[in-house]
């Protein structure tokens, strides 16, 4: 922006903001328009004023286009060639955008815009998707979270209490998935979850359906292949507490009395809820911040916060939206840690890797 | 809990064959002799490897893969043993907020890593180039070394470095003919959790590969939403394989 229009924003910084700007900027912006559309660096500019107001690209362009006809006074020929160039708000919009610093990006992630007076406001309707997506991305992380806490609570716990080898086999078992590749398992998911694969046969074998289901696409596939995904994570950091738990506790409650309900509920729980905490915390952060197990067995509708990203950087390339989200991701994983530091007195588990 | 109960026991089974399951049935469907994703295969073929690596797309990835991780684990192990040995030996106030700050890729949610590497590596050109995947694989694979070696480190008697200083040997001498044998496994260890790391990779590979750049991560990505064949089921085999080989050679090294 404030390569290409350089003499533009400069005649628009002198702009008192009220009626039109002085001829000079629109004589700037006629000439650096059409010097830009003749170098072919107009792309970026038509764009980061389109995403703000949609149908400023067409309207450069055809200003670009169209400048060299043109002549003086350009106050009058502009406004005669399209009349938004007759309104303030065109203006002061080139001139917002202008500035090294925009907070466009970070409001829109949060489904606010500014007006072209500056004041904040939420986007229409059909334009708000962030809020909506950040609260799915929240949603499906803390059911994949729970999930994997409650599932991988009685493997630890059985872990850490089985005799040498048969401890060190269901390890194993554990460790295998943590170490292989979550694309070659998110693979894996996809070919079980095919409308002729192995999922839907064993569901009609059942009887627990009467048709083969679509279920690749669905929030069922993403939920189940993620939280198969995670599992381990979760697991292993409760498998360190576990084993390092003093067992003479357990005895002691036994030896008064306790039954063996009431020592798990008052002794054994409380005593490994800081690796519950670990591997909980763990999985949320991961979760929150997936892409690929999504991107594979999920629909357009089941996408969190990373695949944006990934499309803003990749496919629209618009990088101020991806790094917008990014920051907000995040704040939400420093946020878990934060968390995770003052829930657990200073302990992070390490040695985990997605 | 002295003995664990039936119970307990049950569910583990069950959560344990839930965690099992998926990646058996991969790799039996991957030696099916047809097209079709059906249980149970007609049979065993190596048909699907055959095509696997008569496809020069797949063995161009698999090369990719291997230059990609080979010199992401030279530079993260070196870069990672010579921060932790500092770290170690080191006596400074800010060592624990240097290790918070090498072990934050971990705990950063990977897309924003990517995504910032992408923006980084974007104004200095490196972004789309083979240094540039290797460095971004670098920074997420360092953290893994620097934790291993550390480990081995704790268990280092640093007198033994004053020892041979006080026998004349130069610092360079001591960390080679001393620290080095001693920490080995460490070292070793890290280096196969950096090229594993690395081999897995995918994120960082989409936003930071070249058009031409594929690696087995993402071919089988690209070839997943094409078409899915029992030749991806293949390659998800073979990479399977090897990480149970690199769970088994880091478990060898920890015994040490």
């Amino acid at each position: 922006m404030a390569e290409t229009l350089p003499r533009t924003r400069a005649a628009l910084a002198a702009w008192d903001g009220r009626d039109l700007p002085p001829e000079a900027a629109f004589a700037a912006l006629a000439d650096e328009l059409a010097a830009a559309l003749e170098e072919r660096r107009i792309g970026d500019v038509s764009q980061r004023l389109n995403f703000e107001q949609p149908g400023m690209r067409a309207l450069l362009l055809r200003t670009a286009r169209a400048a060299p006809r043109l002549a003086a006074p350009y106050a009058q020929t502009l406004p005669a060639l399209d009349a938004r160039w007759s309104e303030a708000e065109t203006w002061k919009l080139i001139r917002r955008a202008g500035g090294p610093t925009t907070s466009l990006y970070l409001l829109r992630a949060v489904d606010m815009t500014r007006t072209p007076d500056g004041e904040i406001r939420a986007v229409a309707p059909d334009q708000a998707v962030f809020v909506t997506l950040f609260l799915r991305t929240l949603w499906v992380s803390l059911i994949v979270t729970v999930a994997c806490v409650v599932l991988g609570w009685p493997v630890a716990a059985a872990i850490a209490a089985l005799r040498p080898p048969w401890s060190s086999a269901a390890l194993l078992l554990v460790l295998v998935p943590f170490w292989s590749s979550v694309m070659v398992r998110s693979t894996a998911w996809f070919a079980l979850l095919q409308r002729e694969g192995p999922i839907n046969d064993a569901l009609l074998l059942l009887g627990l359906a009467d048709a083969p289901l679509q279920l690749v696409g669905t929030r069922f596939a993403v939920l189940l292949a993620t939280i198969h995904v995670l599992l381990p994570v979760a697991i292993l950091p409760m498998v360190g507490v576990m084993t390092r738990l003093d067992r003479r506790h357990l005895q002691a409650a036994a030896s008064l009395g306790a039954s063996p309900w009431l020592a798990f509920r008052r002794v054994w729980l409380p005593l490994s809820l800081p690796g519950v905490a670990a591997g909980g915390a763990m999985t949320f952060l991961l979760a929150v911040g997936f892409y690929i197990t999504p991107a594979l067995v999920g629909g357009e509708r089941d996408q969190l916060v990373a695949w944006f990203i990934a499309q803003f950087l990749n496919r629209d390339v618009n990088w101020g939206m991806s790094a917008a989200l990014s920051v907000y991701l995040l704040a939400m994983a420093g946020a878990v840690i934060a968390l995770l530091r003052v829930l657990t007195g200073g302990v992070t588990p390490a040695g985990v890797r997605a | 809990m002295q003995r664990p109960s039936g119970l307990l026991l049950g569910v583990t089974a069950l959560v344990l064959a839930f965690l099992t399951a998926p990646m058996l049935a991969a790799l039996w469907l991957s030696f099916s002799p047809t097209e079709l994703l059906r249980f149970p295969p007609p049979g065993l073929s190596l048909r699907w490897y055959a095509d696997f690596f008569g496809n020069e797309r797949w063995v161009l990835a698999t090369r990719n893969s291997l230059i990609v991780a080979t010199a992401t684990m030279m530079v993260a192990t070196a870069l990672g043993t010579a921060a932790a040995i500092g770290l170690h030996l080191g006596n400074f106030r800010a060592r624990g907020l240097l290790v918070a700050l090498l072990t934050l890729p971990m705990v950063t949610p990977f897309i924003v890593t990517a995504a910032a590497m992408f923006f980084a590596f974007s104004t200095v050109g490196l972004a789309g180039t083979l240094p540039g995947l290797v460095l971004g694989h670098t920074v997420v694979a360092v953290p893994f070394v620097l934790i291993t070696v550390l480990a081995s480190l704790s268990t280092f008697d640093a007198t033994l470095l004053r020892a041979a200083a006080s026998l004349g040997a130069p610092p360079s001498l001591a960390l080679r003919r001393v620290l080095l044998p001693r920490i080995w496994p460490g070292i070793a260890a890290g280096a196969v959790f950096a090229f594993a790391t690395s081999l897995d990779e995918f994120v960082i590979t989409l936003f930071l590969a070249g058009p031409g750049q594929f690696t087995l991560p993402r071919q089988m990505y690209a070839n997943v939403r094409e078409y899915m064949t029992p030749t991806i089921l293949a390659a998800a085999s073979l990479l399977f394989l090897a990480s149970f080989a690199f769970l088994l050679l880091t478990e060898a090294l920890r015994r040490r």
